[in-house]
C-alpha cells in the first residue's frame, strides 16, 4: 500500500516515534543532544540526586559559549587565564565537571574545537539530515538548514533526554513558507527572514513547524540555510527545516562525526529521501514574493517590528489593533525613536557581529567585504565580531579577514555568545543603539537599557562605516 | 513535585502581550547552577517601574498570573517558569503561550492556562479589583466571585501530571524497554545515527 504523501517534517516525525500515547502524546527519540553551561547545570543536578545515568552519552556534545569571556583565553605562557566573574566561572566549571563525569564529550574552552553550540554542531558534522536534534537554547532550529528536525529545550527536558534518550512531545502542524523568485543584489538570508518574520508575525509560526521552500532556498549555501532557520523560533515557530540536497552532502562530507565510507553511501541515500511528497499537505501555507524584500533593519523590540531600511519608524497610529498600538508606543519610547524618521537617520553607537546566527565564515566575509579600505564612523564607540567556533577564526584569519576587521576599527574577539544576550561582559550600555547580526531585539537583550537594530552581517559593516543604519547597497 | 488540583487566590492582572522570557528574567539571573531563589529577578525591569503592578500591595501573595498573547515567548529558558514558582506563581492564564513555555510551566507544575482574549479580559477586571480567583484543574474551569464560569482545556497527559504531581523522567524511564527496542532497530538498520561523538 502506498502511503499518504507526508511534508518533510511528519516523515521526520514518524521516523523517531517510540510509542504513542492514547491521549496523543509520542515518546520521541532524540538523536542528538547539544548542551551549554546556563541550561544544563540542573539538570545534571538531579540526575546526580536521583541516581540517574545518562542513557547514551555519545548522543551528547557539551561546550561552554554562552557566558565565556570573549577576551584571550590562554597567557602568553599558554595557561588558561581565569575567568573574573565568579558566577560565570562556577558554571562553566560546572559543566566541565559534570560532562565527563556522565560521560559525555567536552570541547573546552580553549579547543580550536569550542564555538557557538549551533556553529559547532553543523561544523563537527555532529548534526545530520533527518535527525532529531535538541539543545536547551531556543535558536536550536538552526540546524533545520541541514534537513535537521531541530528544536530549543528546557531544562527538565534536557533532564529527560540525558537520563532516556526521548522527549515526550506533541506532534506540530506542518506549515509552509514558500519563497518564490529571486532575492536581488545586496539582498542576504538575513534580510530574507526577518522580512519573513515581518510578515507573519512573531506569533506566526505558533504551533507549527515551517518548512522553507523555493528555489531561493536550493540555491542557498548550508550557512545562508543556518541563518533563515535560526530564526524560526522568532516567528513562533517550534523549528524550520530546509529540505537537505546536494549541496547539504557536499557541506556534511568528511567531517569528523559525520558518517564515513559504506555508511556515508547509506546515509546519503537515506538522505535523499527526506523531501515533501508531492500532494502532501501543509495546515498553513505563506507565500512571500522573494523580489519584494529589501535589505532589512528592526525599529522596535520585537522580530517581527521590521521595515527596510528605505522605509521610515512607524507611528503607532498605523497599527491596526490596539494592543499592537500600544505595544508600538512602549517600543518606540525604549529604542528612542521619532515615528516618521527615514531608517537611515538613525545613528549608531556600537556595532556587533556574531550569534549563532550570523557568525560563520561567509557571515564574515560578507561583512568584510563591505569594511575593506574603510573605517568605522567617529561616532561609532564599540565595534566587535565574535566568530561562531575557533575553526571559523582561524579560517578567517587564513583569508586575512581578520585583518579587515582590525583596520576598519573592530574588535576581534574568541568564539562565543557574547552581545547576542550580554551574559559575558559583552554588553551594549544602556541608552546606546547597536546594529546587531543577532536574532532578538528583545528589551535589555544586550544589556539592560540597550537599544538593538537587527541587521545582516553586510548591512552591521554598513552602519560601522556610516555611523548610522544604512542601505549596504548603496556601499558596494 | 508539588500536586496541584485547584489553586484559589488573588491574580496578578499584567494584561501585557508578549511578555518574553527576558522580561521574566533577565539573563543576568541565569548564571546559577541552582533552581531557588530567582524570584527576586522575575520581572526586573518592570519592576523598577514606580506603580508596578507586580509590586502593587493591592495583588501581595496573588498566585495567579494573568497575561496577554504569547507569553513566555522568547529563550527557552526554564528559569522563567522556576522564578514565577520562587514569586509564589502557581497558575498563569493567557490567550496563548509559547509553547516552550507551557511546557517549562507545566513540568514545574505550575499550570498554564488558555483562555479567550474576551475571558481573559473580564478576568483582568476582577483580579484589578483585588478579589480572589479560582482555578480548579479538575473540573478544567476559571471562575470568580461573580459567577464567571471559565472552561478549558489542557493536555490529557499534562493534566494528570499536574494533577498527580508525577516526576516524567521516571515515567518515561519506566518505558526503557521500548526505547531499548527502537535503539535496537535503530543500530541494526542505520548505525552512523547511534555514533553521535564516538563516529
Ligand atoms: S548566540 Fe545567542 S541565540 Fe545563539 S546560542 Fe548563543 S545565546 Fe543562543
Amino acid at each position: 500500500m502506498a502511503s499518504r504523501p507526508r511534508t518533510l517534517y511528519e516523515k521526520i516525525w514518524d521516523a523517531h516515534v517510540v510509542e504513542t500515547r492514547d491521549d496523543g502524546t509520542a515518546l520521541v527519540y532524540i538523536d542528538r543532544h547539544l548542551v551549554h553551561e546556563v541550561t544544563s547545570p540542573q539538570a545534571f543536578e538531579a540526575l546526580r540526586i536521583a541516581g540517574r545515568p545518562v542513557r547514551r552519552p555519545e548522543l551528547t556534545l557539551a561546550v561552554p559559549d554562552h557566558n565565556l569571556p570573549t577576551t584571550p583565553r590562554l597567557d602568553s605562557r599558554g595557561h588558561p587565564l581565569p575567568i573574573a566573574d565568579p558566577e560565570s566561572a562556577a558554571q562553566l566549571a560546572a559543566l566541565e565537571v559534570n560532562a565527563p563525569a556522565f560521560g559525555i564529550r567536552y570541547i573546552p574552552a580553549t579547543a580550536k574545537e569550542q564555538g557557538i553550540v549551533h556553529v559547532v554542531g553543523p561544523e563537527q558534522g555532529f548534526s545530520l539530515p533527518g535527525t532529531t536534534i535538541v539543545c536547551g537554547d531556543s535558536h536550536t532550529a538552526c540546524h533545520g538548514g541541514l534537513g535537521a528536525l531541530a528544536f530549543g529545550i528546557g531544562t527538565s527536558e534536557v533532564e529527560h533526554v540525558l537520563a532516556t534518550q526521548t522527549l515526550l512531545l506533541q506532534q506540530s502542524k506542518p506549515m509552509e513558507v514558500r519563497v518564490e523568485g529571486d532575492l536581488g543584489p545586496g539582498v542576504s538570508a538575513k534580510d530574507l527572514i526577518l522580512h519573513i518574520i515581518g510578515t507573519i508575525g512573531a506569533a506566526g509560526g505558533s504551533g507549527y513547524v515551517i518548512e522553507y521552500r523555493g528555489a531561493v532556498f536550493a540555491r542557498m549555501s548550508v550557512e545562508e540555510r543556518l541563518t533563515v532557520c535560526n530564526m524560526s523560533i522568532e516567528a513562533g515557530a517550534r523549528a524550520g527545516l530546509i529540505a537537505p540536497d546536494d549541496t547539504t552532502f557536499a557541506y556534511l562530507k568528511g567531517r569528523p562525526m559525520a558518517p564515513q565510507g559504506a555508511e556515508w553511501d547509506a546515509a546519503v541515500a537515506y538522505w535523499r529521501s527526506l523531501h515533501t511528497d508531492e500532494g502532501a499537505v501543509f495546515a498553513k501555507s505563506v507565500v512571500i514574493d522573494a523580489a519584494a524584500v529589501e535589505p532589512s533593519v528592526t525599529w522596535g523590540t520585537s522580530p517581527e517590528d521590521v521595515v527596510a531600511i528605505g522605509g521610515r519608524v512607524p507611528f503607532p497610529e498605523d497599527f491596526a489593533d490596539e494592543s499592537k498600538r500600544v505595544a508600538a508606543q512602549k517600543s518606540l519610547d525604549y529604542m528612542g525613536l521619532t515615528p516618521g524618521t527615514p531608517m537611515t537617520e538613525v545613528p549608531i553607537e556600537n556595532v556587533f557581529i556574531g550569534s549563532c546566527t550570523n557568525s560563520r565564515i561567509e557571515d564574515l566575509r560578507a561583512a568584510a567585504a563591505i569594511l575593506n579600505g574603510r573605517r568605522k564612523a567617529d561616532n561609532v564607540r564599540w565595534a566587535i565580531v565574535v566568530p561562531g567556533s575557533g575553526l571559523v577564526k582561524a579560517q578567517a584569519e587564513d583569508e586575512g579577514l581578520d585583518k579587515v576587521f582590525i583596520d576598519a576599527g573592530f574588535e576581534w574577539r574568541e568564539p562565543g555568545c557574547s552581545a547576542c544576550l550580554g551574559m559575558n561582559p559583552d554588553k551594549v550600555p544602556a541608552g546606546e543603539r547597536c546594529a546587531s547580526t543577532s536574532n532578538r531585539n528583545f528589551v535589555g537583550r544586550q544589556g539592560p537599557g540597550a537599544r538593538t537594530h537587527l541587521v545582516s552581517p553586510a548591512m552591521a559593516a554598513a552602519a560601522a562605516v556610516t555611523g548610522r543604519l544604512a542601505d549596504v547597497r548603496t556601499l558596494v | 513535585m508539588e500536586p496541584l488540583t485547584r489553586v484559589e487566590g488573588r491574580a496578578i492582572p499584567l494584561g501585557l502581550k508578549n511578555v518574553d522570557t527576558d522580561i521574566i528574567i533577565p539573563a543576568k539571573w541565569l548564571k546559577t547552577i541552582s533552581r531557588e531563589g530567582l524570584g527576586q529577578g522575575a520581572f526586573e525591569a518592570l519592576r523598577a517601574e514606580p506603580g508596578n503592578v507586580i509590586d502593587d500591595p493591592a495583588y501581595a501573595g496573588a498566585n495567579i498570573l494573568i497575561a496577554g498573547d504569547n507569553f513566555g515567548c522568547g529563550s527557552s529558558r526554564e528559569h522563567a517558569a522556576w522564578a514565577l514558582g520562587d514569586m509564589g506563581i502557581r497558575v498563569v492564564i493567557a490567550p496563548s503561550f509559547s509553547d516552550i513555555f507551557s511546557g517549562n510551566a507545566v513540568k514545574n507544575g505550575m499550570l498554564p492556562v488558555v483562555l479567550p482574549q474576551g475571558a481573559v479580559d473580564r478576568l483582568l477586571e476582577v483580579a484589578r479589583e483585588g478579589l480572589a480567583i479560582s482555578v480548579d484543574l479538575e473540573q478544567q474551569t476559571v471562575t470568580t466571585p461573580y459567577q464567571d464560569r471559565f472552561t478549558f482545556t489542557l493536555d490529557p497527559f499534562r493534566r494528570d501530571c499536574l494533577l498527580g504531581g508525577l516526576d516524567e523522567v521516571g515515567l518515561t524511564m519506566a518505558r526503557g524497554e521500548a526505547i531499548g527496542g527502537f535503539e535496537a532497530s535503530r543500530t541494526a538498520a542505520q548505525p552512523w545515527l547511534m555514533r553521535g561523538t564516538a563516529a
